[in-house]
């Protein structure tokens, strides 16, 4: 039992750390990729290539002075960057970052916990992250918050939709929500056993799934909640110090837990091709399979740079256009389709009888 | 009613197919933009890394001492006068006894002031100079916090004896003929 306890809080202290440790680099990655992207050099004083600058930015947030708005309601303004913060660690609970490590006998999974509704429980946390925008917006008593807030919860709510129904065509396909078993479907990959990742089997939900993952995480084209020309800085014009600090890292853990999730939900989690094929023992395809997993997960916190420093951002009325009008239909029609498919022998038995 | 003929026809055509579903033209984005993530920066770090400059770059002033370590500066004014910007500004005194191996002349300059915000560095005070006291060089004058430390004096202007400021740089090869004709006072 002691041993159980301990290997937990050692693999949720481990989570814990690397997720804030990738988002602290997400902040430099960002800079740096923006600079690239601009034929700049990005930041690189502080430390070899400025590989100390997260540590001076983190120190400049804590120095800062921390202004509580007087009109502003106290506990609910010191409530939002902490439901913020919170609800994006909470995500990576749940995500397989590799398969099991047999030591001693003992067989370790290195997912924290693996509940059967997974994914539901994904989806749950992330939408409660709307609140932590939508109470700071609130309660900062300031106009361009206030508009940040409504923007980012009817955003959120346009989105969630269209996010979920092309999530139900994957489960369909899988036919389960546990996102261990998920990540276990697609194992083989190429040269094994011809299992293929969901990416090939549901391009179009992938799509619809990663335009989603956009909105989602108030990135852009989609950050109209915090877009600078319009809104000073949206949902977090009045925070500074820290409470602004938890903000920004938010959407940087957001990032990174929404690219674990795609990864495992459409480019096989841990899985990678060849990996029963090359005839090495079971801990060595853990461990590879672990760092490959990281290294989806950084392709797509690149690609979110990436995407962000290329398109310019939507209107409010195209957003809602293209939630409402493309992606929800598209979506609705992605789930049909692939409902077909699968009753497709069930359907002709019926037509033949 | 066309008031003007300045007016343009906006098209205001429908979009096609294509481009209502964004993709290729998000697609041709983002390949742009990967291509300038492998290409040259054009940023030069410049502490370490110095923009090269041209041959006959006019950058911070130097007021030249002679062989033997004297300032040459008479304190003629010229140089001010010259001055398009009126960024010179000094004041004369009297050579004393004792001095004539600090200043050249019996006339020097007691203080001699350059406002490198005002100067727009034309190089009129070097042309207008009669006794080769100032030059610009190719250094570049350095940043400072506040207004007052842009205002050169000696102390910053005139070069050292012992660490002369090389200003053969900029010399026009007629200069350099002209200073070989050893019978004008000049090039005594």
């Amino acid at each position: 039992m002691t041993d159980f306890v301990l290997y937990k809080l050692i693999l949720v202290g481990a989570v814990f750390t690397i997720t804030l440790v990738v988002a602290m680099y997400a902040t430099y990655g960002e800079r740096k990729v923006a600079a690239f992207l601009q034929d700049r050099l990005g930041p690189n004083r502080a430390g070899p290539f400025g590989l100390l600058q997260p540590l001076a930015d983190g120190l400049k947030f804590f120095m800062k002075e921390e202004i509580i708005p007087n009109v502003s309601n106290k506990f609910l303004f010191i409530l939002g960057p902490s439901l913020a913060m919170l609800t994006a660690m909470m995500a990576g609970v749940l995500i397989p970052w590799g398969n099991t490590l047999l030591i001693g006998g003992q067989e370790y999974s290195l997912q924290i916990t693996d509940i059967n509704i997974g994914i539901l429980y994904v989806f749950g946390v992330v939408s409660i992250g709307v609140y932590g925008i939508m109470i700071g917006g609130w309660a900062s008593n300031n106009k361009f918050s206030l508009l940040g807030a409504i923007r980012a919860s009817a955003q959120m709510i346009s989105y969630e939709l269209a996010m979920g129904i092309s999530i139900i065509a994957l489960i369909l396909i899988t036919g389960t929500l546990s996102l261990k078993e998920i990540s276990a479907q697609q194992a083989g990959g190429i040269g094994g056993d011809w299992n293929m990742w969901n990416v090939v089997v549901q391009p179009l939900g992938f799509l619809l799934f990663i335009i989603c993952a956009f909105a989602e995480c108030n990135r852009a084209p989609f950050d109209l909640p915090e877009c600078e020309t319009e809104l000073v800085g949206g949902y977090h014009t009045e925070y500074s110090s820290m409470k602004l600090g938890f903000y920004l890292f938010a959407e940087y853990i957001n990032m990174f837990v929404s690219s674990a999730v795609i990864s495992t939900l459409y480019f096989g989690g841990y899985n990678f091709p060849f990996m029963n094929d090359l005839g090495l023992d079971h801990n060595t395809i853990t461990i590879i399979g672990t760092l490959l997993f990281f290294g989806k997960i950084f392709f797509f916190v690149f690609f979110f740079m990436w995407v962000r420093w290329t398109l310019p951002r939507f209107r409010y009325d195209q957003l809602m256009n293209l939630g409402w009008k493309i992606l929800l239909p598209l979506s609705i029609a992605n789930l049909l389709i692939t409902a077909v498919v699968i009753m497709w022998p069930e359907i002709l038995k019926l037509m033949g009888s | 009613m066309k008031l003007t003929n300045r007016s343009q026809v906006v098209s205001d055509k429908k979009m096609t197919f294509l481009e209502k579903i964004y993709l290729p033209a998000v697609l041709s984005g983002i390949t742009i933009t990967i291509k300038h993530l492998f290409r040259k920066k054009a940023t030069i770090s410049y502490p370490e890394v110095k923009r090269e400059i041209a041959k006959v770059w006019r950058g911070q002033h130097v007021l030249k001492r002679d062989d033997k370590g004297a300032e040459r500066c008479t304190a003629c004014g010229l140089c001010a006068v010259a001055c398009p910007a009126e960024a010179i500004t000094m004041t004369a005194a009297e050579r004393k006894k004792g001095e004539e191996n600090l200043y050249r002349e019996e006339k020097y300059a007691s203080t001699y002031e350059i406002n490198m915000l005002r100067c727009i560095f034309c190089g009129l005070c070097e042309e207008a100079c009669p006794k080769e006291a100032i030059f610009l060089t190719d250094r570049l004058v350095s940043t400072d916090f506040e207004r007052n430390g842009f205002v050169y004096g000696k102390d910053k202007l005139v070069e050292p004896v012992d660490e002369r400021i090389d200003i053969s740089v900029r010399q026009t090869p007629a200069v350099i003929e002209f200073k070989k004709i050893k019978q004008l006072s000049h090039n005594r």
